[in-house]
């Protein structure tokens, strides 16, 4: 049964990919201003010319049967995505819910920045800002949540 | 039959001129911003994005607004947007155990791991108008407490003591299905019955799910759990190899648990139905899991004796696009099949009167 409760354990920082993953998990919840203002804050911008997109489309989302049985298609939601090439020669992938084109634009282009030796550093600033962001915001749903925790108490039936 | 028919371009013009001044109302009155549409009324737009089967809160608030509110034509305003766009591909299946709940009651067991955590819930008030709603009084802000444990999931805690079936599992070498790309066919598997019900009408499966509650197809039913909340919708990308986060949808959950089941191979134990509905709507997953239980006669050998229990007839009449569709053509021109029809009841009436001054031999005929 423990297995099943899935502890969400924080993704290994030490492989590169998943480093990326979880920058990439992020930067889809970005607003448009935190990674404008971000981009804007890059000195020494490489040029960014486009791969693929910005676009609009849809993934089909699945859901399990009962929770944890097998997949079904539960329906669709708007995804924005694109892919940039930096004039240093690295390839950014931005995706992200919605159908704003340009946050996946900025998206892909900070992904393609944390490429960079010499932005690393920046791009890991703004995970951070967003993860802070996302995570007071989780707190706060989940505060709000806890102080409608009910205690029901059963009547016993027949009692007086 | 309909038969196309030409002309009325300016008075179809007029009439949508006219649709949109209705619809823009008062202009003295300051129009409302899809923004208010998203935060003030959140649950059609929660119905709208359901029923269209298109997560997207903006898009759904815009089809809410084109349609002064109503809720079918905006599902049918949104269904039909989603046909423009090309599908990007196929999310991880979401994980609804690491939700970030908003919400979870269960029936069933009053302490459980995690609690029961009201959340915005309509229970409990008295259902009275608030008449300080009218005057925009200001609103409190949310009481707030220290995070408990992790919220447990109920069928786990009964599938410890392997007293309820397993999470749903198709029959080997199934291939997962998809209305959006094949035509309907029946019986229909139990995963394309459930993509249906998520997208189905709410009306009518509170209809259905009432009706198995009154006795047609009765399931014995309790809610095991009914959760809100956030999950993580991954997207896998070939060219990296792995799966990422394209950011959260919020979701409601319900796991019906129904009256057991037992044979001379498996020993009794509780069966499920289950409902998963995008945005909050926990009348929707809680119809959707009763009606899912119902429907699943063929893996417990049960008879259809209920409309619930007839999967054609359940998931033919449950897209309300389908059926507003069909329905709604009746009031569009029909001249030409009602003048042939009319010539015939002329006939047929000419035919009876010549009858009645034969005499009671030729009526028979008539009428035969």
């Amino acid at each position: 049964m423990d297995a099943k409760l899935k502890q969400e354990s924080p993704p290994d920082m030490a492989r590169p990919d998943m480093a990326r993953k979880e920058g990439m998990r992020l930067l889809a919840r970005a607003s448009f201003e935190e990674l404008n203002t971000a981009w804007a804050a890059i000195a020494d911008k490489p040029d960014v010319s486009p791969v693929r997109g910005p676009e609009t489309g849809l993934v089909m989302v699945r859901g399990r049967i009962g929770g944890g049985g097998d997949a079904f298609n539960l329906g669709e939601a708007t995804v924005s995505r694109a892919t940039v090439r930096l004039s240093t020669g690295e390839i950014g992938h931005g995706q992200l819910l919605g159908t704003d084109k340009q946050r996946a634009r900025l998206a892909a282009i900070f992904d393609a920045l944390f490429q960079r030796d010499p932005d690393r550093a920046a791009v890991e600033a703004l995970h951070r800002q967003i993860a802070a962001r996302i995570e007071a915001e989780d707190r706060r749903t989940a505060e709000e949540t806890a102080a409608t925790r009910v205690d029901f108490f059963t009547m016993v039936r027949g009692d007086d | 039959m309909y038969v196309a028919v030409k002309g009325g371009e300016a008075a179809i013009a007029n009439a949508h001129r006219l649709l949109a001044d209705r619809r823009r109302g008062d202009r003295t009155l300051p129009s409302i911003t899809i923004q208010q549409v998203v935060e003030q009324l959140g649950l059609a737009v929660d119905r709208v994005m359901a029923e269209a089967s298109l997560y997207d809160r903006e898009l759904a608030a815009l089809a809410v607004r084109q349609a002064r509110g109503d809720m079918i034509e905006a599902i049918f305003i949104l269904r039909a947007y989603r046909t423009t766009l090309p599908r990007f591909g196929y999310s991880e299946p979401v994980d609804t155990a690491t939700m970030k709940v908003e919400r979870r009651v269960s029936a069933t067991y009053k302490d459980l791991p995690g609690g029961q955590l009201l959340g915005p819930t309509f229970d409990y008030t008295h259902r009275l108008l608030d008449p300080s709603l009218i005057d925009d009084a200001s609103v409190k802000e949310p009481a707030v407490k220290e995070p408990g444990e992790r919220v447990m999931r109920v069928s786990d805690i009964l599938d410890g003591e392997g007293l309820i079936e397993g999470d749903g599992r198709m029959p080997e070498g199934h291939v997962m299905g998809d209305l959006t790309r094949e035509p309907m066919e029946f019986p229909m598997a139990r995963d394309l019955r459930l993509q249906a019900l998520a997208r189905g009408d709410e009306g009518f499966l509170l209809a259905l799910a009432y009706s198995t509650q009154r006795g047609y197809g009765r399931t014995h039913p309790f809610v095991g759990e009914v959760r809100i909340g956030e999950v993580e919708v991954e997207l896998d990308l070939p060219e990296l190899g792995f799966a990422v986060s394209l950011g959260v949808i919020r979701v409601t959950e319900c796991q019906m648990v129904n009256q057991f089941m037992g044979s001379a191979k498996q020993p009794p134990q509780f069966t499920r139905g289950y409902g998963l509905v995008f945005g909050q709507s926990e009348r929707k997953a809680m119809s959707m899991s009763l009606v899912d239980r119902a429907l699943r006669t063929d893996e417990f050998s049960e008879d259809i004796v209920a409309p619930a229990q007839d999967q054609e007839f359940v998931i033919s009449h449950a897209d309300n696009v389908q059926a507003t569709g069909f329905v709604e053509h009746l009031k569009l021109p029909h001249y030409v099949d009602f003048q042939a029809e009319l010539d015939l009841v002329r006939r047929m009436r000419r035919d009876y009167d010549a009858a009645r001054t034969g005499g009671p031999d030729d009526l028979k005929e008539a009428a035969e």
